[in-house]
């Protein structure tokens, strides 16, 4: 089974990484394109067949691992 | 004094704090490799900086996933001194060790450089060496060393003076949270910290300001 997670900074986590790419869209002519926000994404592919354990599996791996919660959200998007 | 220092692939300044320890204490710590399952007893474990795992998805991610974390968590658990330095300050927070997060320095660049820190609290076992309020220099290297905490965490670290180093004179390098250099943990026997008082610690070095870590913590061993 295939999923994608997507791991993104929480609100009011400051983001100079997506400030930069802001400022180089702003240089570009793209000013019209705001708020970036840097994230992660992830392509897994788990052995597991069964749906609801594979997405318990991948929120225990995300609280673990992929995301660090004190700062970032996370997203599972799961191949059913 | 009795010391470990913790070696995970990636790291580079693991020999600094062993001479540093060995030259402040007389006697030179353990070397425990990260796939170990357990430290020796000693009176402090020092996480090293450098690049674990080559800062693959975050800074200290991966080293805490370690081996050797477990025992780590359980002896800071039980109130042996852990000191974290640089990449060993973002380990620690990775594995909750201590709160809040090390994010990329707002101005994107890699710094390395000396800074000047203030003792914000020098009745910690990591700091009475020195003078409350004392501003000593110290080197840093880092490309993420921006001290992030939700606001009621900064709140708690503020009111209960757990902010031990803060960047002074207008030096903070990364665009830390009220210029927070380093932390310690509720019970006051975890610290990290981003700059490298190792690297002060002998003439040749320029300074011998970053000594009184290590001369405190002899201290209060002893």
């Amino acid at each position: 089974m295939k999923a994608r997670i997507i791991v993104t900074l929480k609100n009011g986590v400051l983001d100079p990484q997506g400030k930069a790419i802001e400022h180089a869209l702003g240089q570009l002519g793209f000013g019209g394109i705001g708020d970036v926000r840097q994230g992660k994404y992830f392509e897994v592919t788990l052995s597991e067949q069964d749906p609801a354990k594979a997405r318990a599996q991948l929120e225990d791996a995300c609280k673990k691992l992929f995301a660090n919660t004190v700062i970032e959200n996370y997203a599972i998007e799961l191949d059913v | 004094m009795k010391s470990a220092v913790i070696v995970y692939p990636g790291i580079n300044r693991e020999r600094d704090l062993a001479r540093a320890l060995e030259l402040v204490t007389g006697t030179a710590p353990y070397m425990v490799w990260h796939d170990d399952a357990e430290i020796p007893d000693v009176d402090l474990i020092a996480v090293p900086g450098g690049f674990s795992y080559g800062d693959y998805l975050r800074c200290g991610a991966i080293a805490g996933q370690a081996r050797i974390t477990a025992d780590l968590k359980k002896k800071a658990a039980k109130g042996v001194r852990v000191f974290g330095v640089c990449n060993g300050f973002q380990i620690l927070t990775e594995i909750g060790l201590l709160p809040g997060a090390l994010l990329r320095n707002a101005h994107l660049k890699f710094v390395c450089k000396e800074v000047k820190l203030e003792v914000a609290n020098s009745r910690t076992a990591f700091t009475n060496a020195y003078t409350q309020g004392q501003i000593i220099r110290c080197p840093v290297a880092h490309h993420d060393g921006n001290y992030f905490a939700d606001e009621g965490t900064i709140r708690k670290l503020e009111d209960e003076h757990r902010v031990v180093f803060r960047y002074a004179e207008g030096t903070n390098p990364n665009g830390s949270i009220n210029d927070i250099a380093g932390i310690i943990n509720e019970k006051g026997n975890v610290l990290g910290m981003m700059p490298h008082p190792e690297n002060l610690v002998e003439p040749l070095h320029g300074g011998l300001d970053g000594r009184g870590i290590f001369e405190s913590l002899l201290e209060t061993v002893a």
